[in-house]
């Protein structure tokens, strides 16, 4: 009898800690026949948004794996990955090595970055994830300055088609075109009208193995420590500061490369929006896998990656189909990732207080059985 | 150069006060290689310091340091830091656990000085790229367990351990450094079953066997006598008496460890109330405090009386008016008064007319940016909406009711301040206690917990405030409680002590029995 009544308490705490995934399953379900797509359709746009979004969505690992949360200045890498993209551009460097010049060209932008918002964010421990949010808004600004006033007077821009008719400042709107996919067709195969584009899958491969890989080394090791105990750490003699710092370097290069991948897949973006959302949007498809604010795997990543984007491309069309209008779709889904991290917040607190009353349950159990024993 | 025929260890004249409070006075220590050093004391002897002052800690060098000597093989030493200590081989296991819950037994370890496997990674972006050994890591954290003589397993999460294998894993911690000569464990039983303390003792043993020096804090004296070579008994801040432990006994050592030569006289004015009703009855409390968890507590007290509770740290005294008020998650059933009281709401006993003075007073006790008249007042106008005017629709503060009553205890309790409008944080420790006292008697309760009222205060202050309780004690007929670490505050103040140990009531005894008899409850049952 008791031994059952500890089963079901086993089963209802595994839907209480997969909530959000599950009801991900449960949105994309009864989404799928109202949207009226065919199985094909939905498996190559998957595909596609899987190569696009996983390598960003990836980038967040590491400053979780160091307990410092969801990374939501993981935008200043996307910012320092358009810079990469921008000047590229200008340089008319084009395909691949144009690919590959942008994210070198983003990688010291990107420590810069990293080295600033990790010694903001050691300056305000335990309060990572807000800190974070409000830095991206602020570089935000310094972004802003720089493409729209230094580009052309300060950081040369040679060609008319990306700067502003007054003569400096960039675009509204940078094409990609003479690279748009150039990363996705290269090696890509199409099997039964899905086309995979194997080279980005391989490169995305070969991220999770460093991050593996990176999970074993010393500094993973002591990223690790200080995410659980920083005291215990300082004890240790690990340096706990340049760690977490390190951590959210690794993870705006990352973040970085993850926008260059994104972008050449898109063809072109919006100057002075496109990384706006793309924190917001990983960190939700992060949470829809099931992570947490303090855990998060690779598997969260991509199972992620899959269910929001399923309900991504589904939303509009099942929208039309209940309302007549396309708009509800796309407000729907804004407002589901907002909605998704405010509950992955409040449920990272919730389990937290509940396991501070199971202590509680314990100890009154204890002294039962003590008393039993005394009779 | 090494001497050879120096002591390991040898402590000359070490004095050390925080801010003009004198904490430790000309203590002289000598170790040799290989033997055991028991160490005892009561709460606040100096015993703490003391070795926080050998391991280098940076508590002591922020409060301006220690006078005196401190010399290993000879050579005198000044370390800056724990981890220049840890490189002279001295190392320590404190009271509280630092250990990361998450790793392995073998992980903890190894913290900070895993074996790593060179990469090529690491050629490129320095050591810290390296992969660890884990293989290496589990042979050396088990060969460090081995020494120990103990078994524990060394891939078991700590998080999933009971908290003896917690203990042994942080002593490993210390064996699997190569250099260690000198071994700081402070109150290292305090947590652990009797089974797992005594192959702690064991260990003990087998390390003094291989030349490695033990310096043993605890409380349970049969195992200082167990396990020790030399007993050294502080209290307040000196040496009292050092003994090689098979010349002495347990009785002994409590009377040197609490024995003061004031005491017998000041506990006089003790009252027999035991026909009084019982105005607060505890049943089957328990209290999820951490660190002060508290199970199985009856208690009644007498109205009118003052009882106090004491005991060590960490055995739960004040677990159990923090749970009876609600402040930590507790179980059980209280009545006052005949009526039952709620656990876990604070409110319901404020209501009651149950009044609380924290031990935390900075942080529970009071609003350090408002002035003492909002001190003083604001729970009386919370709670019994006391200096309002009440003008139906809303309410409005009766200025001047609330200054009269702040200048009356701030005569009262001869509260040192520049007026009523001053910031309690500008107060000093001392007066600061005084003014959490008056935000209690501003309550007018019929009971009033007050927990550790002396605690960090000067001996001045110390008087005033215990004085004030007795008489608010006495003048307003008020059942007071007094929870405190001092056995001899609590004598000349109660009238019945009742001593925790090991989360339960050891006993109950009447404040004039002598303090051997309180020493023997305190460390009666220690768990």
């Amino acid at each position: 009898m008791k031994k059952k009544q500890r089963g079901t308490f086993n089963l209802g705490r595994l839907l209480q800690n997969n909530i959000v995934p599950i009801m991900f399953l449960g949105i994309c379900i009864v989404c799928f026949p109202l949207s009226g797509r065919s199985p094909a359709y939905l498996l190559n746009e998957l595909v596609t948004r899987l190569g696009r979004n996983t390598f960003l969505v990836l980038s967040l690992l590491i400053p979780v794996m160091a307990g410092m949360g969801m990374n939501f200045a993981m935008t200043l890498g996307a910012m320092a990955g358009q810079i990469g993209l921008i000047l590229v551009a200008d340089w008319q460097i084009w395909g691949i090595p144009g690919i590959i010049l942008a994210m070198i060209v983003s990688i010291p932008i990107s420590i810069l970055l990293g080295v600033f918002c990790g010694s903001m964010l050691n300056k305000a421990k335990g309060r990572e994830m807000i800190t974070s949010y409000i830095i991206a808004f602020f570089m935000t600004g310094v972004y802003q300055l720089v493409v729209l006033f230094m580009m052309g007077p300060i950081i040369p821009i040679a060609h008319d088609s990306l700067k502003l008719s007054r003569g400096f400042g960039i675009r509204n709107t940078v094409s990609l075109l003479n690279m748009r996919q150039a990363l996705d067709n290269l090696l890509a195969i199409n099997v039964m009208g899905v086309k995979i584009p194997v080279l980005t899958f391989l490169i995305i491969g070969v991220l999770c193995l460093v991050i593996i890989w990176f999970r074993r080394t010393k500094l993973g090791q002591d990223m690790r420590a200080v995410a659980q105990d920083m005291e215990v750490a300082r004890d240790a003699g690990i340096n706990v500061d340049r760690t977490r710092v390190l951590a959210i370097v690794i993870s705006t290069v990352v973040a970085g490369f993850g926008m260059i991948i994104y972008l050449q897949n898109m063809g072109n973006f919006s100057t002075y929006n496109a990384h706006s959302q793309i924190g917001m949007f990983s960190i939700a498809a992060l949470l829809v896998g099931g992570a947490s604010v303090e855990k998060a795997s690779i598997g969260n990543a991509f199972l992620g990656v899959i269910l929001f984007h399923m309900m991504f491309i589904m939303a509009p069309d099942a929208a039309t189909t209940i309302t007549g209008d396309s708009m509800i779709g796309e407000y729907f889904r804004t407002f589901v990732s907002y909605g998704v991290i405010t509950v992955a917040l409040i449920m990272y607190e919730t389990r937290k207080r509940r396991n501070r009353s199971q202590t509680g349950y314990l100890l009154a159990l204890a002294q039962k059985e003590e008393e039993a024993r005394g009779k | 150069m090494e001497n050879h025929n120096a002591p390991l260890l040898e402590m000359r004249n070490i004095k050390k006060d925080f801010f003009g409070n004198q904490v430790l006075t000309d203590i002289n220590l000598t170790l040799q290689p290989g033997e055991v050093l028991g160490l005892v004391g009561e709460n606040g002897a100096g015993k703490s310091t003391l070795m926080k002052i050998l391991f280098g800690m940076d508590v002591i060098r922020e409060t301006g340091g220690y006078e005196g000597e401190i010399l290993l093989n000879g050579q005198p030493v000044k370390f800056n830091s724990p981890f220049d200590a840890l490189v002279a081989g001295i190392g320590m296991v404190h009271q509280e656990f630092s250990l990361i819950p998450g790793f392995t037994a073998a992980e903890n370890i190894l913290l900070n000085r895993e074996p790593t496997k060179k990469g090529i990674a690491a050629e490129a972006f320095g050591p810290r790229l390296n992969t660890l050994d884990y293989k290496e890591i589990n042979r050396r954290a088990e060969a460090a367990i081995d020494k120990m003589g103990v078994k524990i397993s060394a891939d078991m999460t700590i998080s999933d351990m009971p908290v003896g294998h917690k203990q042994f894993t942080e002593i490993a911690r210390e064996l699997s450094k190569e250099q260690l000569r000198l071994l700081i464990l402070d109150e290292p039983t305090a947590v652990l079953t009797e089974k797992e303390a005594e192959s702690l003792l064991q260990s003990i043993r087998s390390m003094a066997a291989q030349g490695i020096s033990v310096i043993f804090i605890t409380h349970r004296l049969h195992e200082i006598l167990a396990v020790c070579d030399k007993v050294v008994v502080m209290r307040d801040g000196y040496v009292v008496k050092e003994s090689p432990a098979k010349e002495i006994d347990v009785p002994q050592i409590t009377k040197w460890m609490v024995g003061r030569e004031v005491a017998a006289g000041s506990a006089a004015e003790v009252r027999d109330l035991s026909g009084a009703r019982t105005i607060l009855s505890v049943r089957k409390l328990w209290v999820d405090m951490p660190g002060e968890t508290v199970r199985n507590v009856n208690l009644d007290v007498r109205e009118g009386e003052i009882l106090g509770i004491g005991g060590l740290a960490g055995q739960g005294k004040l677990g159990i008016p923090n749970g009876i008020m609600g402040l930590y998650e507790a179980g059980g059933t209280v009545e006052f008064d005949g009526k039952p009281i709620p656990l876990n709401s604070p409110r319901k006993c404020l209501d009651a007319s149950l009044a609380f003075v924290s031990e935390d007073r900075r942080g529970v006790g009071l609003l350090l940016d408002e002035s003492l008249e909002w001190n003083v007042a604001f729970s009386a106008m919370q709670i019994q909406n006391k200096f309002l005017y009440d003008f139906g629709l809303f309410k409005w503060r009766n200025e001047s009711a609330i200054r009269s009553v702040t200048n009356k205890y701030i005569s009262d309790l001869q509260i040192k301040c520049t007026g009523s409008k001053q910031k309690a944080k500008e107060l000093s420790g001392g007066n600061q206690q005084k003014v959490c006292l008056a935000k209690a008697f501003a309550l007018e309760p019929k009971f009033l917990f007050v927990s550790e009222p002396t605690r960090g205060i000067d001996v001045g202050a110390k008087a005033l405030v215990l004085e004030a309780l007795k008489r608010f004690n006495r003048e307003n007929g008020v059942t007071v409680v007094v929870i405190s670490s001092e056995l001899e505050e609590l004598r000349q103040t109660c009238d019945r002590i009742a001593i925790v140990s090991g989360g339960k009531i050891a006993g109950i005894l009447p404040a004039s029995e002598p303090s051997e008899a309180f020493g023997a409850l305190m460390v009666s049952q220690v768990i």
